[in-house]
């Protein structure tokens, strides 16, 4: 008779190669949380939850997770609605990597840069709203920057990339003879996108927009460069940076660093929770 | 289930070409094609057997001649215009999709009404035998199901055209049988005009009423089984349905549908394609199961055996002639291997193609 298997499994050495990786994250990721969640509950004055009380009763802290909102969610799904057809076109090209590689560009050069760039590009004499005035299409620059759009383009072109490459790696994924087979049957191109390519999709769009979300709500430094970080494009990440350098409240900025991270979690938990209703299983059209 | 939409008299093919870059991997193919009729495009891989067929899907354009359905051309018609039911190889069924709904697809793209569309899905649900797997994923059928699923979803649609392309080529060999009799019950139930991709001589000697052998990017020979098993036109031909036994001889003499070859010393009957003259020579060709041992007389043809297979019924053995060749026969009995035989063709059954121009 074979033994009866047994509740715990025998103890692998090999698992111990996992030590310094689990190290690593301790010390660089689980300690600095750990850290912060206690400090957050621990203000220099005031009980436990101080911290968080006088978030949530200043309209000047609590506003920015609106104003954060407000930019991430649509610039994310913007770039979402972008990068899935420029990525159904790339997959059908054939030098794809020519175009992937100028698409990825922005990423290598870093959100400062493209901040700058855009700063004067975008500005009062810059070429684009010269070349506006040229055509006669307005009278007087349009105002692009120090606001709320200038910051909302600056995160597009820097999302675009990042989203793109997701996409596309999730649209090449699906089998090409699923689209030629719903052609076959009657499927036109609308058709063949809405009722074969974006449900196959859909799980992969989901990881997208949590990956391209979080990047957009921690926005900084374009906040503050292209955008007006006393008012309209005043993110959460300003108001933890003022508590912890300029009003020097480590514990104040730590709550803002967790209420931060509990928005994106449930922003990601709710996309995620969807995601579980669409199809997840392989992209192929059968053997072969 | 009665195909409805099937109002055409006969497909056909105007010198249709396809090239990629410089390669040609369809040249000037001419086809005609009546309705209800079973079509094998029969042909090693690389003949243009699958081009040809993606072509008349219309997911593959042709780069030369024009497709005729009737008096309407339909090669400039996308894929969605032209209605076609196409089975693919890997059977691309869709895989967020249950069985019904997959099946319901072509329909449901065509707006038919929601009752209708339940109406015929239960209907090829039960020409395929299904029943009972409707709400299952393609992902929890074994692939036969998945085979039947494919099949139906490109037949409810009623379409003028079936077309298959290998699409037995992913069974394994017991369900490959029982899904080439599946195949033929639908098509015998249908009528529908079919033309069906295959690499596999038997499939198509046991499914087509016309067999289409292509090569090199051209059509050999059409021609129905029999035609084709009995009389390949060419040598290539011959040799790609079977004819594995190559010798070459010289004709000695010829009454036009007979010709007396002489390989070695050997003088053997043959029948052949083109009318032959005295002193050519040529390659006589001729299956493995038309050879074995016998007495040696002026017919048989010397060689020594140099391995046998035990198949049941009998022997396949390989063997050397005189000259080199290397020579199939089959022998009721073991042979042993370096023992000499002589062995004799069966009766009408040797092939001989006259070299060209000789």
């Amino acid at each position: 008779m074979a033994p009866a298997p047994s509740a715990r499994a025998p103890f692998d050495g090999v698992a111990l190669l996992a030590a310094p990786a689990v190290l690593i994250l301790c010390a660089l990721f689980v300690y600095p949380f750990a850290y912060g969640l206690w400090l957050s509950f621990a203000p220099a004055v005031g009980g436990a939850l101080a911290n968080y009380r006088k978030f949530f009763g200043d309209p000047f802290l609590y506003g920015t997770i609106a104003t954060t909102l407000w930019l991430a969610l649509p610039v994310t799904l913007l770039n979402l609605v972008v990068a899935v057809p420029v990525a159904m076109r790339v997959r059908l090209m054939r030098n794809q990597r020519v175009l992937t590689t100028i698409l990825v560009l922005p990423i290598t050069l870093g959100v400062v840069l493209i901040a700058q760039g855009l700063l004067t590009y975008l500005g009062p004499q810059g070429w684009f709203n010269r070349a506006l005035m040229a055509i006669g299409l307005v009278s007087h620059p349009i105002r692009l920057v120090h606001n709320y759009w200038g910051v909302f383009l600056s995160l597009f072109l820097t999302g675009l990339p990042f989203t793109f490459l997701l996409t596309l790696s999730h649209i090449s994924g699906i089998d090409p003879a699923l689209e030629q087979a719903s052609a076959t049957l009657g499927a036109n191109a609308r058709q063949r996108f809405f009722a074969v390519i974006l449900p196959l999709l859909a799980p992969g769009l989901a990881i997208a927009f949590c990956l391209s979300f979080v990047q957009a709500f921690s926005v900084f430094p374009s906040a503050i460069l292209l955008g007006a970080p006393a008012g309209p494009t005043r993110v959460i990440s300003i108001a933890a940076y003022q508590a912890a350098f300029e009003d020097f409240d480590y514990s104040m900025a730590s709550a803002i660093a967790m209420l931060m991270g509990g928005v994106q979690l449930a922003i990601i938990a709710a996309v995620l929770g969807l995601r579980g209703l669409a199809y997840r299983g392989p992209a192929g059209g059968g053997k072969g | 289930m009665a195909m409805r939409a099937a109002a055409f008299s006969e497909l056909r093919f105007d010198r249709i070409s396809r090239s990629f870059g410089p390669i040609e991997a369809l040249r000037e193919v001419t086809l005609t094609i009546r309705k209800g009729e079973f079509i094998a495009l029969l042909g090693p891989s690389g003949c243009g057997k699958s081009t040809t067929l993606n072509i008349l899907a219309g997911l593959l354009p042709a780069t030369g001649g024009g497709i005729w359905l009737d008096e309407r051309r339909i090669d400039t018609l996308r894929p969605e215009e032209r209605g076609f039911g196409m089975v693919f190889q890997n059977y691309a069924l869709f895989p967020h999709l249950n069985v019904r709904r997959n099946i319901g697809f072509g329909l449901a793209m065509r707006n038919v009404a929601r009752g209708e569309i339940a109406r015929r899905t239960q209907e090829a649900i039960a020409l395929v035998r299904l029943e009972g797997h409707e709400d299952k994923l393609p992902a929890q059928l074994s692939g036969g199901q998945q085979q039947r699923v494919a099949i139906a979803r490109a037949i409810v649609i009623e379409p003028p055209l079936v077309l298959m392309d290998e699409p037995l080529s992913n069974l394994d060999a017991k369900l490959r049988l029982e899904m080439r009799a599946e195949i033929r019950r639908i098509h015998a139930s249908l009528g529908a005009t079919t033309i069906y991709v295959t690499h596999d001589q038997e499939e198509a000697l046991s499914l087509a009423d016309r067999i289409v052998v292509m090569q090199g990017g051209g059509v050999r020979q059409i021609g129905t089984p029999d035609d084709l098993y009995a009389r390949p036109a060419s040598l290539d031909v011959a040799e790609f349905m079977g004819f594995r036994n190559r010798l070459s001889g010289e004709a000695i003499e010829s009454n036009g549908s007979e010709t007396m070859v002489r390989v070695g010393a050997a003088h053997l009957r043959a029948a052949g394609a083109a009318p032959v003259a005295i002193g050519m020579r040529g390659t006589l060709v001729m299956r493995t199961a038309d050879l074995s041992p016998a007495p040696q007389d002026a017919s048989t043809i010397q060689a020594r055996v140099t391995a046998g297979e035990f198949r049941g019924d009998g022997f396949v053995c390989s063997g050397a002639s005189e000259d080199g060749a290397e020579l199939w026969f089959t022998s009721p009995t073991r042979v042993a291997i370096g023992e000499t035989v002589h062995l004799r063709v069966e009766p009408g059954r040797a092939r001989f193609y006259p070299e060209a121009g000789a």
